[in-house]
C-alpha cells in the first residue's frame, strides 16, 4: 500500500502543497468558534428531525388529522375565514430578519460598526414580532378555540350528513356536511357542545374530538421553535449592544460574534420553514 | 509553568526547536487561570490535561457504584435463599428482614440496581470515563496542540457531567429508590410515574440527569472534532493522525448527530409524565383503571431511543479500539498492520453505526420486512469488524512483543472482542432473535463486546498513558495479577451465561427458583456470582495500585518511556499547560514507524532521513 516518494519531490510536493488539511491550518478556512457554531447547529437539526420524525409517526398512525387551512384561518382584528393568511405575515416577519442579518454580518465585514447595529436592531424587531405573532396565536388556539396540549376540538368528518343541531355560530340544524369537512367543537361557560348529527347512512352520532397529539405536537414543536427564537433575539440583543459599545472593533477577529449569531439565526428560520411545511401546509 | 527541572538540551529538543513553528504562546502571559490557585488548578481547571484526569477517576468512582451495585444483585441471583440482613445497614428498607431473621432483596430494588447498573456504567463509565478520559488527554497532545479549542467548553464539559453524576447519585437516596425500569426507559414505565415506585421522582432526577449528561457530551464533542479539524500542528495530515485520534473524532461525530435524538425523546417523555400528553402512551389500563391517553406510540420512543442507542455502542467501543491499535503497535514494535485500513473500517462502521438501530427492536412488533433490512446491515458491520481484528493479529504477529500491562489488556482486548463479537452475528438475525431475544445470551453478549473489551481499552490506555497523566509508572506486578484475574474472572462470569441464555432464561428476573426448568441452573448462577466478587475484588486493586501509584509509584526517568513514535512524549515529563516549552513539534512522518531502516522507532517530529521514504501504511 505504501506510495513512495523520494525526499526531494515530497518537499516539492509541500511546497506547492496548497490544500489546507496538511496540519497548522484551518481546513475549511473558518475559525474554530464558527466551526463550533456549525457542529452545535448539526447537532440542534438532530434534536428537531426528532421532534419532526415523531410528530410523521403519530400523524400517520392516526385516522384523520385536522385540516390547516381550517384550524389556522382566523386573524388579529377579527379577521376569521383566512387561511393562513396569520402565519404567511410572521413567517414573512421572521424571513425578513434573515435577509437584515445577512445585512449585518455584511457590514460587520465592512467593520461599519453603526450599520451593525441598525441591522441587528431591524432583526431583533423581526424576531420580536414573530414571537409577538406566536404569543397571539397561541393565545387565540387556547383562550378562544379551547385546544390545548390534552385536547383537540379540531375535528374532521368521515362520512357525509346532516346536523340534528346547531351551534349558533356557523352550523344551524339542516345543514349538510361531506366526509372530510373539518368543524370545531365549541365551549360555553366549560361545557363542551359537541353536536349531534344524523349520517347518510341513518346513525345518529355526536362530534368527536380531533386527535390527540394534534394539540401536543403543535404547541410542543411550535414551543420549542419559539424558544430558539427567543434565545436568539436574546443573543442578538447582547451582541448588538457590545457592537454598539464598540468592544468587537478592536478585537483580533473584528464582528465574528455577529456572524456566529448570523449563523444561529438563519438556522432558526431554516427550521421555521420545515415546522411550517408540516403544520400549515401539509 | 509546572516546576521545570533543568536538564540538559537532547538532540530531541535541539530538532523541536530548530522545526518546530513558534505560536507566540509563551509571549502572552495567561494569568493566574490555568496554573496556580487550588480552586484553578484542580477544581474548575481549563487545562486538557487536569480535565481528563477528572473525568477519569469520577468515571472509577461510578464504576465502584455500577460495580457494587451488580454484586447485589449478583447475590441475589447466585443465592436466593440466603440471608442478606447483613447488608441492611447499607441497604435500610431495601432489604426486608423476615420473623424468622432472614434478610431478602426488595424486588423493586432488585430491578432498580439492574437499571442504576446500566444507566452508570453505559453513560457514566464508559461514555464519560473512557472517552471522556482520553479524547482530553490525548486529541491536544497527540495532534500538537496547546490545548483544546475551547478550554471553557471543555471545563463545562465536565461540570455538566458532575451535575448529571450529582442528579443521580441523588436519586439512589429516594424513599421510592431511583428509576426501575431497566436503562432503555421504555415507555410506560418510564412514562407513568404511577408504574411502579421507581418511575415517580427516580425517574425525573433520571431524565434530568441523562438531559445534563448529554449536553456535557456535546460540549465535549463539539470540541473534539473542531480541535480535530483545526488544531493540528504542521505537518500532521489526516493521513499522519494516529489511530487514536480517528476514532476519538468519529466518536465525536456519532455523539453529536445521536445524542441530540434521545434528548428529543427525553423531552416528549417529560412532557407525558408532566403534562399528561400521549405521545408514546395509548389506550392503558394501570391497576385496573382506564387511562385517558389515547393515539401514541410506545414504538416511536424505541425508534428514537435506539436511534442514539445503537450508536453508543460504538461511541463505546471504538475509542477502546483505537487506543488498542496504539498500544499494540508501540508494545509490539511493529507498525500498525493496514493503517488505512483500520481508518477506513473505523468510518464504515461509523457509517453503518447509524442504520442498525431496529436490530434491538426485533420483538418490539417492528414489521418484519424491514427487519431485514436491519439484518443485512448488521450483519454488515462484522465485514470491518473483522477487518481490524485480523489488522490487530497481524501487528502482532512476527512482533517483539514487550508484555507490558498495557500490551496484555490491548491483547486481552482482542480476545474479547472476538469472543463477543461473535456472539453478535447470533443476534443480528431477526429469526434466531426471536428465540435470543431477552434471554441471558444477549447479556453475555453485549457484556463481553462492549461491557468487558471496552474496559480492556480503558485499562490498556490508563496504564499506558499513566506516566504521561502522573510522571509515575503504575505496579507492574500488581497491574498482572489485575490483568490475568480479571482476564480469566471475566470469561468465567460471561462465558456460563451463553448456555442459560440458548436454555431459554430470562434476563431482569428477580429470581428463578420458582421454575423448575431452570433450578439445575442454581449451581451455574452461584459460580457466576462466585466469579463477579473476585473479579471485582481484582479492580479494587486496580483502584488501590492506581491511587498508590499517582504518589508513590516509580518514577519515569525519561520523557519516551515507551519509545512510542506519537508527540505526546516529546512532552517534559509534567507538561505544564500549553504542553510544550518552547516551539510546537511540527510532524515529519506517520505514527508507525516501528523497525523501520533497522531503527527500533522513529518519532513522528524526527525528519525523513536522506533516501528515505515515507510510510503510509
Amino acid at each position: 500500500m505504501a506510495t513512495d516518494t523520494t525526499v526531494q519531490q515530497h518537499q516539492e510536493v509541500h511546497a506547492q502543497d496548497e490544500d489546507n488539511w496538511s496540519g497548522g491550518k484551518q481546513p475549511f478556512k473558518v475559525s474554530y468558534g464558527k466551526l463550533m457554531m456549525w457542529y452545535f447547529l448539526l447537532s440542534d437539526a438532530f434534536t428537531f428531525a426528532g421532534f419532526l420524525i415523531a410528530y410523521g409517526t403519530l400523524r400517520f398512525s392516526s385516522p384523520s388529522w385536522p385540516v390547516p387551512d381550517f384550524v389556522f384561518s382566523t386573524a388579529p382584528f377579527g379577521i376569521h375565514d383566512a387561511p393562513l393568511i396569520f402565519v404567511t405575515v410572521m413567517s414573512f416577519l421572521l424571513i425578513i430578519s434573515s435577509v437584515t442579518m445577512v445585512r449585518a454580518v455584511q457590514e460587520g465585514h465592512r467593520e461599519n460598526k453603526n450599520g451593525v447595529v441598525f441591522w441587528m436592531l431591524l432583526t431583533i424587531i423581526g424576531g420580536a414580532g414573530f414571537l409577538g405573532c406566536q404569543a397571539w396565536e397561541w393565545n387565540n388556539l387556547i383562550g378562544t378555540e379551547h385546544m390545548t396540549v390534552l385536547t383537540n376540538p379540531f375535528g374532521t368528518h368521515i362520512e357525509s350528513g346532516t346536523y340534528l343541531e346547531g351551534d349558533g355560530v356557523n352550523i344551524s340544524a339542516g345543514d349538510t356536511f361531506d366526509a372530510g369537512d373539518s368543524y370545531l367543537i365549541h365551549k360555553h361557560d366549560g361545557e363542551w357542545h359537541q353536536l349531534a348529527y344524523k349520517t347518510d347512512g341513518g346513525e345518529t352520532l355526536k362530534q368527536e374530538f380531533g386527535p390527540k397529539s394534534f394539540g401536543a405536537l403543535f404547541f410542543f414543536i411550535t414551543g420549542f421553535h419559539g424558544f430558539h427564537v427567543f434565545s436568539g433575539v436574546a443573543f442578538l440583543v447582547i451582541i448588538m449592544l457590545n457592537a454598539a459599545s464598540g468592544l468587537y472593533a478592536e478585537r483580533k477577529n473584528g464582528y465574528e460574534m455577529v456572524e456566529k449569531i448570523g449563523l444561529y439565526w438563519h438556522f432558526v428560520d431554516l427550521v421555521w420553514v420545515f415546522v411550517f411545511l408540516v403544520f400549515y401546509l401539509l | 509553568m509546572a516546576s521545570v527541572t533543568v536538564q540538559p538540551k537532547t538532540t530531541d529538543d535541539i530538532l523541536i526547536e530548530e522545526l518546530g513553528y513558534d505560536d507566540h504562546f509563551h509571549e502572552h502571559h495567561h494569568g493566574d487561570k490555568y496554573q496556580s490557585g487550588f480552586i484553578s488548578k484542580y477544581v474548575f481547571s481549563m487545562d486538557h490535561k487536569m480535565i481528563a484526569k477528572q473525568f477519569l477517576i469520577t468515571g472509577m468512582f461510578w464504576a465502584v457504584i455500577g460495580a457494587l451495585m451488580s454484586l447485589v444483585f449478583r447475590l441475589q441471583l447466585g443465592f436466593p435463599q440466603e440471608d442478606m440482613a447483613w447488608i441492611k445497614p447499607i441497604l435500610g428498607q431495601w432489604i426486608t428482614v423476615n420473623d424468622a431473621g432472614i434478610g431478602s432483596l426488595d424486588p423493586n430494588f432488585y430491578y432498580a440496581l439492574v437499571t442504576m447498573h446500566g444507566t452508570i456504567l453505559v453513560f457514566f463509565v464508559l461514555t464519560a470515563g473512557l472517552s471522556g478520559t482520553f479524547s482530553n488527554l490525548l486529541i491536544p497532545l497527540q495532534l500538537g496542540a496547546r490545548d483544546m479549542a475551547s478550554p471553557m467548553l471543555n471545563m463545562m464539559s465536565y461540570w455538566f457531567f458532575f451535575l448529571s453524576g450529582l442528579i443521580m447519585f441523588f436519586s439512589l437516596f429516594l424513599s421510592t429508590g431511583p428509576f426501575s425500569g431497566g436503562w432503555t426507559a421504555y415507555p410506560p414505565l418510564s412514562a407513568l410515574p404511577q408504574a411502579s415506585s421507581g418511575s415517580g421522582a427516580g425517574m425525573t432526577l433520571w431524565t434530568f440527569s441523562l438531559v445534563f449528561f448529554v449536553v456535557s457530551v456535546l460540549l465535549g464533542g463539539i470540541n473534539y472534532i473542531t480541535t480535530v479539524l483545526n488544531l493540528r500542528t504542521q505537518g500532521m495530515s489526516l493521513w499522519r493522525m494516529p489511530l487514536t485520534i480517528w476514532t476519538f473524532f468519529v466518536t465525536a461525530i456519532l455523539g453529536l448527530l445521536s445524542f441530540p435524538v434521545l434528548v428529543s425523546a427525553f423531552f416528549l417523555m417529560i412532557c407525558d409524565r408532566e403534562l399528561g400528553t400521549s405521545f408514546y402512551l395509548s389506550e392503558i389500563f394501570i391497576g385496573g383503571e382506564a387511562l385517558d391517553h389515547v393515539g401514541g406510540s410506545p414504538i416511536l420512543y424505541q425508534h428514537l431511543f435506539w436511534f442514539l442507542g445503537h450508536p453508543e455502542v460504538y461511541i463505546i467501543i471504538l475509542p477502546a479500539m483505537g487506543i488498542v491499535s496504539e498500544v499494540l503497535s508501540v508494545h509490539s514494535r511493529k507498525p500498525i498492520f493496514g493503517y488505512k485500513a483500520m481508518v477506513y473500517s473505523v468510518l464504515a462502521i461509523g457509517f453503518l453505526a447509524f442504520i442498525v438501530w431496529a436490530h434491538h427492536m426485533f420483538m418490539s412488533g417492528v414489521n418484519p420486512f424491514i427487519s431485514n433490512f436491519f439484518v443485512l446491515f448488521t450483519l454488515i458491520i462484522a465485514v470491518p469488524s473483522a477487518v481490524k481484528v485480523f489488522n490487530w493479529i497481524t501487528t502482532l504477529y512476527g512482533g517483539n512483543i514487550r508484555f507490558t500491562v498495557p500490551a496484555l489488556f490491548g491483547i486481552g482486548f482482542v480476545s474479547l472482542f472476538i469472543s463477543g463479537g461473535l456472539t453478535g452475528i447470533f443476534l443480528g438475525n431477526s429469526a434466531i432473535d426471536i428465540f435470543m431475544h431477552d434471554t441471558y445470551f444477549v447479556v453475555a453478549h453485549f457484556h463481553i463486546v462492549m461491557g468487558v473489551a471496552a474496559f480492556f481499552g480503558m485499562y490498556a490506555g490508563v496504564y499506558h498513558w499513566f506516566p504521561k497523566m502522573y510522571g509515575r509508572f503504575m505496579n507492574a506486578t500488581l497491574g498482572k495479577i489485575h490483568f490475568w484475574g480479571t482476564l480469566i474472572g471475566a470469561y468465567a462470569i460471561f462465558w456460563p451465561m451463553h448456555y442459560l441464555g440458548m436454555a431459554g432464561v430470562p434476563r431482569r428476573y428477580y429470581k428463578f427458583d420458582t421454575f423448575d426448568s431452570f433450578s439445575h441452573f442454581a449451581d451455574m448462577n452461584k459460580f457466576i456470582t462466585v466469579a463477579a466478587v473476585i473479579v471485582f475484588a481484582l479492580q479494587v486493586l486496580m483502584i488501590i495500585n492506581f491511587f498508590y501509584s499517582i504518589w508513590f509509584g516509580k518514577k519515569v526517568e525519561s520523557k519516551n518511556p515507551w519509545k512510542a513514535n506519537t508527540l505526546e512524549w516529546t512532552t517534559p515529563i509534567n507538561p505544564g499547560h500549553g504542553n510544550w516549552e518552547g516551539n510546537i513539534p511540527t510532524v515529519q512522518r506517520w505514527a508507525y514507524d516501528y523497525g523501520k531502516d533497522g531503527k527500533d522507532y522513529i518519532p513522528q517530529h524526527i525528519p525523513l532521513q536522506e533516501g528515505e521514504t515515507e510510510s503510509h501504511g
